[in-house]
């Protein structure tokens, strides 16, 4: 079993972003992070805000990703994001600025509203972004 | 005896224009290139989603949600992908003179046929003749983006949930080449899920949550991926014919400035032996 990779992609609209053999993944279910070994049973699921980790061998990728869906097969987990970034492209300074800003927005606007809830996925995103970015960045 | 400075103005002026549609190809080539690669990007995502999409169809109702379901097409909608800008041969005159034959061919057959305006160009178009408009969107062709596919995804599905149209139709210029388009029409609304055969199509899967929340998720979604996809293929198309015209363009101007050459040429040894022959005479003269 240690010996059997399986397949990765993670696709947005606007690219493809990894298509490689791996050994594990795991990702942001909207239950709950999940992990994937070779040989998991299929099943697909919607994906929230969070970090995606894949290795090969013992080398760990990461990736900040927002909300998708995921399709787990035996030999392919296909990941398809709204959003999804490497750690190296993230712009540290604007997601601080983006996620000041959402504050400031949740603080003046009313809780029905929507662009509440707008502001509360922009937070969401930032906070996620920040994370990820500040755990692998060197 | 053609004016010898005229001419000479005449090819600079052609000159110079050449050197502009050169410019404009070279521009439109690199901004093709970029726009093709886009499209091979999506193509991965695009085509998961409709697979993704037509086996979970496959295992719920029909009436499952308003996306899907088919309804007596009363008011057709009709989405018009053109250009913000001009100079690209026929790439927007073939989109609108089929735009408006299908006006005029559902017009009898349905209630009513509301468009909704994409570029600059058909807006122009349809504000002169009067055509019921329920929507606009210009100047994004720059670059196109994923949200703005889904501004315009998102207004068409309101509408449509809230049944102020029926029936949904996109008309763009699809790219086959850099030298060919050709118009297409697809429907965007009711979304039709690929034909899946239940016994081949492979896995049955756990679904998390479950069916009905991955269909209510996926189906917005796949509809915004469609009018990127359009979006796309309509930039594509646009800067590969702006890339023909403005070569042809730069190779007729080069015809020109050699007929020019030539005729001026003409004109020159014309006044040289003219001139020669008033000397000759005025010498004879003198005599």
């Amino acid at each position: 079993m240690a010996q059997q990779r399986f397949r990765l992609e993670v696709v947005t609209p606007q690219r493809l972003l990894v298509s490689d053999e791996v050994d594990e993944v795991t990702a942001p279910g909207i239950e709950g992070e999940f992990g994937v070994l070779p040989g998991h049973t299929p099943f697909l699921t919607a994906l929230g805000v969070g970090e995606l980790m894949y290795r090969i061998g013992g080398e760990e990728h990461f990736l900040a990703l927002r909300h998708g869906f995921a399709e787990v097969q035996h030999e392919k987990v296909t990941v398809l994001a709204e959003e999804a970034e490497f750690p190296s492209e993230i712009d540290l300074s604007r997601a601080e600025a983006e996620k000041a800003e959402a504050e400031a927005d949740l603080q003046r606007l009313s809780h029905e509203s929507r662009e509440y809830a707008e502001a509360q996925a922009k937070l969401e995103r930032a906070v996620n972004r920040i994370q990820v970015a500040s755990r692998h960045l060197r | 005896m053609a004016n010898l400075k005229d001419i000479r103005n005449r090819i600079a002026s052609v000159r110079s224009t050449q050197q502009i549609t050169k410019a404009m190809k070279m521009v439109s080539a690199a901004k093709f290139r970029r726009a093709e690669e886009a499209i091979l990007q999506n193509r991965p995502y695009s085509d998961k989603m409709l697979e993704v999409l037509s086996s979970l169809a496959l295992r719920t109702e029909e009436e499952a949600h308003p996306l899907l379901e088919r309804r007596d097409p009363r008011r057709v909608c009709l989405i018009v992908f053109t250009s913000d800008r001009g100079l690209c041969g026929s790439f927007n005159a073939s989109v609108l003179r089929a735009a408006e034959r299908f006006l005029r061919e559902k017009s009898s057959e349905y209630e009513a046929v509301p468009l909704y305006l994409v570029g600059k160009k058909a807006v122009d178009y349809f504000r002169r003749r009067n055509a019921e408009t329920i929507g606009q969107k210009t100047e994004m062709f720059g670059k196109v983006t994923y949200g703005e596919a889904q501004t315009i995804a998102r207004d068409v599905i309101e509408r449509y949930t809230n049944r102020e149209i029926d029936l949904v139709y996109m008309v763009y210029n699809e790219f086959r080449s850099a030298l060919s388009q050709q118009v297409v029409f697809d429907r965007l609304l009711p979304v039709e899920p690929m034909p899946v055969d239940p016994e081949t199509s492979t896995t049955e899967y756990i679904y998390e949550p479950s069916e009905e929340y991955m269909l209510n998720w996926v189906l917005p979604r796949y509809v915004e991926v469609r009018m990127f996809r359009a979006l796309l293929e309509s930039t594509a198309s646009e800067h590969g014919a702006r890339m023909t015209a403005m070569d042809s363009a730069t190779n007729n101007a080069t015809e020109m400035i050699a007929r020019l050459t030539l005729k001026y040429n003409r004109a020159r040894q014309e006044a040289i032996t003219t001139e020669l022959m008033d000397i000759v005479n005025g010498v004879e003269a003198m005599r």
